[in-house]
């Protein structure tokens, strides 16, 4: 049991990206209760506040990260600025994520902006991606968020996601999402 | 009352009504509508007599609040036959409303620990390692913007050709499939890179290219990527002998 946990933990140190429970499993060849017990163990050993790394469920698997409160002093590794994300990149990219899949003129409906730039650069960045076309007259692109986004924002999934409840004081039938009319430009 | 706000710290007209709303302490559900398209229009004055450009959205909302402002002060008791008793404010006050939740949201983003930015992972790259092709590996659906992508990339690498010399080059679509095909039968699985001979032509990148979208359209293939931003690898799903007998015609092609 120890060796398994002492594996799980080599395993995901060298990965470096999140390996899911099925892939341990595979790795491992252990019994996948085992492999979840090991998993929470590790959790649980990384989370004591003198470790510095912490293991966290990201995007469908497990990673270990630097704990964040070590920011300050890890920016120091850093040999290049990284680019922020623009306020208008983060609204898109707020509408995109609660709203997906969603279509430009969704997006550009609720922001009562012209998106296309915004939106590529979110494409470049492989935050969000292309899921289909929508079944309506000019078949628009239907986007939604990538892994890579729940990688960047440390989310386990889309349900990790705050409810939208919680934000704002709404009317029961603001609540639920706004029927969407595109603009009619 | 003098207004001095710069557009550009605006990420669009509804992101300038809320601020407005807010520094006037209105109440969102009751805006006071010609006091809000009052200051909004000395906003947009401002920024005309500056010579600034003010991009067409802050105009078409301008024109919005005009037309929600007439029709607040034309009598509606008469006139039962229009719309009952909607309230002309009241699309206005639901996309604010739907605006502002989602500008919210961005600001939560903003604080959740970022990568690269709070958090950082070992830089190792063993990604290739770890791959293997067991049925449960659920890897990373490619998605073809991805494809095109890396594609470009490739592209980027390659000389453009300085004379102009006009070869008819008879390069075939369905040749470099059978020679594609030929290469994932020895080897099941080729990284994207691989396919691409270094200095080879741009039109032989692109039949290339299109003879690997074919293949992966006719679900002899599949193309994964381990992690974000890592290689693209290419496997072979297809039977040999599926692959040697693909039901291709030239013509069906369509790539002339």
């Amino acid at each position: 049991m120890t060796e398994l946990r002492a594996a799980i933990e080599a395993f995901l140190f060298v990965a470096g990206f999140p390996l899911s429970l099925e892939k341990l499993v595979d790795l491992t060849e252990a019994d996948k209760t085992d492999v979840k017990e090991a998993i929470v163990g590790l959790m649980n050993d990384y989370s004591r506040p003198h470790s510095g790394i912490r293991l966290l469920e990201i995007a469908g698997g497990y990673q270990f990260r630097s704990d964040p409160t070590l920011a300050p002093r890890l920016r120091r590794l850093q040999k290049e600025r990284v680019q922020r994300l623009s306020a208008a990149g983060l609204e898109t990219l707020a509408i995109i994520a609660y709203r997906q899949p969603v279509t430009r003129p969704e997006i550009e409906y609720l922001r009562g902006v012209d998106s296309g730039g915004v939106m590529k650069t979110l494409l470049e960045r492989n935050l969000i991606r292309i899921l289909g076309k929508k079944d309506v007259p000019g078949r628009p692109l239907l986007y939604g968020t990538s892994r890579y986004f729940l990688e960047l924002f440390g989310l386990k999934d889309l349900n990790d996601l705050p409810t939208l409840k919680e934000f704002a004081a709404l009317e029961p039938e603001l609540a639920e999402a706004l029927p969407l009319e595109p603009s009619d430009r | 009352m003098t207004v001095d706000i710069r557009l550009e710290k605006f990420s669009g007209p509804l992101d300038l009504l809320l601020h407005l709303i807010k520094s006037q302490e209105m109440d969102i559900y009751d805006i006071r509508i010609v006091e809000i398209t009052e200051q909004y229009l000395t906003i947009i004055d401002q920024m005309k007599q500056l010579d600034l450009d003010v991009a067409g959205e802050f105009l078409v909302m301008a024109a919005q609040l005009i037309h929600i402002k007439s029709r607040m002060l034309l009598p509606s008791s008469e006139d039962l036959a229009e719309e009952e008793g909607e309230d002309p404010r009241a699309e206005l006050v639901k996309r604010l409303l739907e605006y502002q939740r989602y500008k919210q949201v961005a600001a939560v983003f903003e604080q959740l620990p970022q990568l690269e930015r709070d958090v950082f992972l070992p830089q190792g790259d063993f990604t290739d390692l770890l791959f293997d092709n067991s049925p449960q590996d659920v890897e990373l659906t490619i998605s073809v913007y991805q494809l095109a992508n890396a594609f470009h990339q490739l592209m980027s690498h390659v000389q453009p050709e300085v004379f102009h010399e006009v070869v008819r080059e008879n390069l075939s679509v369905t040749d470099y499939i059978a020679r594609i095909s030929r290469r994932l039968i020895e080897h099941s699985r080729i990284s994207f890179r691989d396919f691409f001979q270094p200095g080879a032509q741009r039109g032989e990148l692109v039949v290339t290219f299109l003879a690997l979208l074919e293949l992966a359209r006719l679900r002899m293939i599949n193309i994964e990527q381990v992690a974000t931003f890592s290689d693209l690898w290419l496997t072979r799903v297809a039977s040999e002998d599926q692959l040697q007998h693909l039901p291709l015609a030239e013509e069906a092609l369509d790539y002339d």
